[in-house]
């Protein structure tokens, strides 16, 4: 009984990085890039649910939707600003100013919050379900942020399989030029990118806020780099390895805490990461990318 | 002719970067000789060496071999941990300069050991995978240090992961490593001498890497890793090469630092120190290894000196890396400033020098 | 025996064959040309004989040693060198640099030897100096030993890159489209700098070219590709006049 709560845990957990991992996987699918201050996009994205709520007295719904409306815009002002002046240049240069992104947004929030963790009530009203006489007991927290992963996923399937504007990501992300000479306008396909990669970042934000309620300018971080971990372990560029990856991991870190060491949980995580690229660098479910001679 | 003429131009590039270094040390001797340097900048002076000698350390990786390495204060705390239990064994009861000496050495190896032995599996990646793959590195070496507890008694070392007393120690044993307290009540042993001559050391093998037949196979891999490999460039050997040397020459930094300190924590080498070499390294100039030494002293001090700006520090060092990166390699912005450098000297002798410069820049 | 044997070499990609059945004999000293339509796998037949891709199939045998599969730079080291289609310089560094990285296996001293400059260091590095610009001088490059590779026009940079491949001091050198972007003064100069490297080196070199003047004008055998497969071979004459040739450069079916 105490193994399946673990379990529980982990995928609840595991869905969060899976919402995470699909912002980082679509952005790299696209542009090629990883973009660093996604982690960070979450936090941000926390902190207005934060204010929203505790300070103005927003009605939790309505609070999420303008976060995710504000972290949107922030995406996309992060693409414009910081990343397309770079889409000619090395991924080197990239990767750094992706990295400089990241570290203006911990700071920006350092300055304007403040370093003290605030603590963050849940969004979730959902009172916990008893299961197995009591023995089993799950959290409305943790129903909620599987039901939503499970929906956002399904969503985004359906959105990139079956409108004009997915196709157009499918398309960029095999061939940017060739897309380009079949009209689709790829700046505008991947700002689309980095606008649903953000507002999936904040309903992430939400969540992980909900279930682990301190919150931080390093809050985004940590999750931000794990989530990328579990991009890579399910194969980037790919959706469903987003959500397998994601999964996989928050059981992998859930069970690594009850069952070996809190300390060394994280350092489990990382080896997995390391391991997976090592093993299988295309992830479980990625395909093959070839350098052209 | 022309090569005597380019040898002189880099052993003479060279000697200005050690120059300016000596001339630093003799400046702030005298300074300190008569008493004019402050306490604060005194304390300074030992930690700027460490930052110069990662700074340039972390350019070999980034700016000569070309990956980005996220884990460079993972090597740092290697080195600073294992010359730190060096020293409180047996280092301190040697004659100083022998026992620092060892220590940094010592340091350096074991640094250099890890460097290999996470070189082999992440060199293998490129790109964004190799730096997150240092990164996670970085972070479980962290991890691992943390939870680490080393005794010392008469039987010798004793070890565990999960608390000082299950280190059954005999009676005259001593706790090294106390987990996540680290390392305290350390004897300080660094000088402001010893990081001197570790800087001078570290732009000695750095320089003169550079200017041979291992630097130029590794920068051929920078350049163009498939050219490199059909000239017959074994490419994982200069890599890894590269990357030990890194690793090794900021273990002995981390070394200095160590024992520059009473008290020695894994958390002080996080991800965000490995980031702060690098803001050095890009501010500097990455590739530039003069500019690593210079951006790390200045970088360092100003924040300090200028107490109003501690506040903002970090939001500067971020501004930096951004705008940095997009001013020199974003191809509308570089495009931009010929436009500007070619109108501003439309007319006089600057206009053949602009031609020169457009010329050597070029389009990579 | 011939200097490179190449017996029945395939490779698919996914699902499609882009090269089949290949079959090539190249002797010590001679000039050869690979020749057909854009698509037909020339390029790839180079990335097979220097270890880009791994053959699906087939055998490449250089001087007698089996090198299929073997990673590029043991192929390089083996003795065949190349240049590329799009130049693949070492841009960041200087033309004398480039030629410098070609002469790494040919005058070697150990990484310690160069940081502590040991005795050795400084007879070596003159060597290759010495060397580097000698080779330079038969591209007439030497005047620009000391500026950075991508400051080169480029006509020159595909010339250094020949350059630093020859450095590599091959038995079979590889030459993808070395005239490509040339005008036709430039081109007949090429010509003529390709002969002497022949007769000087002793190498013998195998040239990807779409301009027929040029191949006609320097090659003693041509392989005609189309389809990833050989449709013709012989010398020059031969071929001009093959129809399978003929019909394959003018899509006629």
């Amino acid at each position: 009984m105490e193994f399946l709560s673990y379990l529980i845990n982990g995928i609840s957990l595991g869905s969060v990085y899976a919402i995470i991992a699909l912002g980082y996987t679509m952005v790299y699918g696209i542009a090629k890039m990883l973009n660093f201050a996604h982690g960070d996009v979450i936090m941000v994205g926390s902190y207005i649910v934060f204010i929203a709520v505790n300070q103005m007295g927003m009605p939790p719904l309505l609070a999420i939707v303008i976060s995710m409306a504000l972290c949107t815009l922030l995406g996309i002002v992060i693409e414009r600003f910081a990343y397309k002046p770079l889409r000619s240049a090395s991924s080197l240069a990239v990767l750094i100013t992706a990295i400089g992104v990241s570290y203006l947004l911990q700071n920006l929030a350092l300055l304007i919050w403040g370093a003290d963790p605030k603590s963050f009530t849940s969004v979730v009203g959902l009172a916990p379900v008893q299961l197995a006489g009591g023995r089993l007991v799950i959290s409305g927290e943790t129903i909620v942020t599987i039901l939503v992963s499970a929906v956002i996923m399904a969503g985004l399937i359906f959105f990139v399989n079956n409108t004009k504007m997915g196709r157009a990501m499918l398309a960029v992300s095999e061939d940017k030029g060739a897309a380009q000479l079949m009209g689709i306008n790829v700046n505008s396909t991947i700002a689309m990118t980095f606008a649903i990669g953000s507002a999936l970042a904040a309903v992430a934000g939400v969540l992980l806020c909900s279930a682990y309620p301190t919150l931080q300018p390093t809050t985004g971080a940590m999750p931000g780099i794990k989530a990328f971990t579990a991009a890579v372990f399910g194969g980037i560029g790919s959706i469903p390895g987003a959500f397998v990856g994601g999964i996989l991991l928050g059981v992998i870190e859930i069970m690594s805490k009850a069952y070996i060491s809190t300390q060394l949980a994280d350092a489990i995580v990382f080896a997995v990461l390391i391991i997976v690229l090592l093993v299988r660098p295309t992830g479980l479910l990625g395909k093959k990318i070839s350098e052209k001679v | 002719m022309n090569i005597l003429k380019t040898m002189k131009k880099s052993t003479r590039s060279n000697l200005i970067t050690y120059g300016i270094v000596v001339l630093f040390y003799l400046v702030m001797q005298l300074l300190s000789s008569g008493g004019l340097l402050s306490n604060s900048m005194q304390g300074m002076l030992v930690p700027i060496c460490t930052y110069v000698v990662l700074a340039v350390s972390l350019n070999l990786t980034v700016g000569i071999l070309g990956e980005l390495s996220l884990g460079h204060a993972g090597f740092m705390s290697v080195g600073a941990f294992s010359g730190a239990v060096f020293w409180m064994i047996a280092g301190q009861s040697l004659p100083s300069v022998l026992g620092l000496a060892v220590s940094m050495l010592i340091g350096g190896v074991m640094a250099g050991v890890f460097g290999f032995l996470i070189g082999i599996p992440v060199l293998r990646l490129r790109g964004d995978y190799l730096a997150i793959v240092t990164l996670a590195f970085g972070e479980i070496i962290k991890n691992i240090l943390n939870a680490i507890y080393l005794g010392w008694d008469s039987n010798g070392f004793h070890f565990s992961m999960k608390d000082a007393t299950s280190l059954n120690m005999g009676e005259d044993g001593e706790v090294i490593i106390n987990g996540a307290i680290g390392i305290s009540g350390m004897t300080k042993a660094s000088s402001f001498t010893a990081g001197i001559i570790l800087v001078l050391i570290t732009l000695f093998v750095v320089l003169n890497l550079i200017n041979s037949r291992a630097g130029r196979a590794i920068m051929s891999i920078r350049d163009n890793r498939i050219a490199a490999e059909a000239t017959g460039i074994n490419v994982t050997k200069y890599k890894l090469m590269a990357f030990i040397t890194s690793a090794f020459l900021a273990g002995m930094a981390g070394v200095l630092y160590a024992l520059n300190m009473s008290a020695l924590a894994a958390k002080k080498f996080d991800y965000n120190t490995s980031i702060l070499v690098l803001v050095f390294v890009v501010l500097g100039g990455i590739g530039n290894i003069r500019g690593s030494v210079i951006a790390a002293a200045v970088l360092y001090v100003l924040p300090e000196m200028l107490r109003g700006l501690n506040d903002y520090r970090m939001l500067i060092y971020a501004v930096i890396l951004i705008v940095m990166m997009i001013f020199n390699q974003s191809a509308q912005v570089v495009a931009w400033r010929h436009q500007v450098w070619e109108k501003l000297s439309a007319t006089g002798p600057l206009q053949k020098l602009a031609r020169v410069k457009k010329q050597t820049k070029g389009e990579a | 025996m011939a200097l490179l044997e190449v017996m029945n070499v395939g490779i698919a990609f996914g699902g499609l064959q882009a090269v089949a059945q290949l079959d090539m004999k190249i002797e010590k000293g001679h000039l050869y040309g690979l020749i057909g339509p854009n698509g037909a796998g020339k390029t790839t037949v180079f990335n097979m004989l220097t270890g880009v891709y791994r053959p699906t199939e087939g055998d490449i045998i250089l001087d007698g040693k089996n090198i299929t599969g073997k990673a590029p730079a043991k192929i390089n080291q083996a003795g065949i060198a190349r240049t590329f289609q799009n130049i693949r310089l070492f841009s960041q560094m200087t033309v004398l640099d480039n030629v410098k990285i070609g002469l790494h296996n040919q005058v070697k001293y150990p990484m310690w030897t160069g940081v502590f400059r040991l005795p050795g260091f400084k007879e070596k590095e003159q060597e290759m100096d010495y060397k580097a610009m000698k080779l330079l001088k038969i591209f007439d490059l030497d005047k620009e030993a000391n500026l950075p590779a991508s400051s080169l026009p480029y006509g020159k940079q595909r010339k250094l890159e020949i350059a630093r491949a020859l450095a590599t001091n091959p038995k079979l050198l590889l030459l993808d489209e070395p005239a490509a972007g040339m005008n036709p003064s430039e081109s007949e100069e090429l010509m003529n700098t390709i002969k002497f490297v022949q007769k000087e080196f002793g190498v013998a070199i195998l040239l990807i070219e779409h301009d027929m003047n040029f191949v006609m004008g320097i090659c003693e055998y041509i392989y005609v590709l189309d389809y990833g497969r050989v449709i013709a071979q012989g010398n020059g004459e031969s071929i001009r006049n093959n129809p399978k040739v003929i019909a394959a450069y003018l899509g006629g079916d």
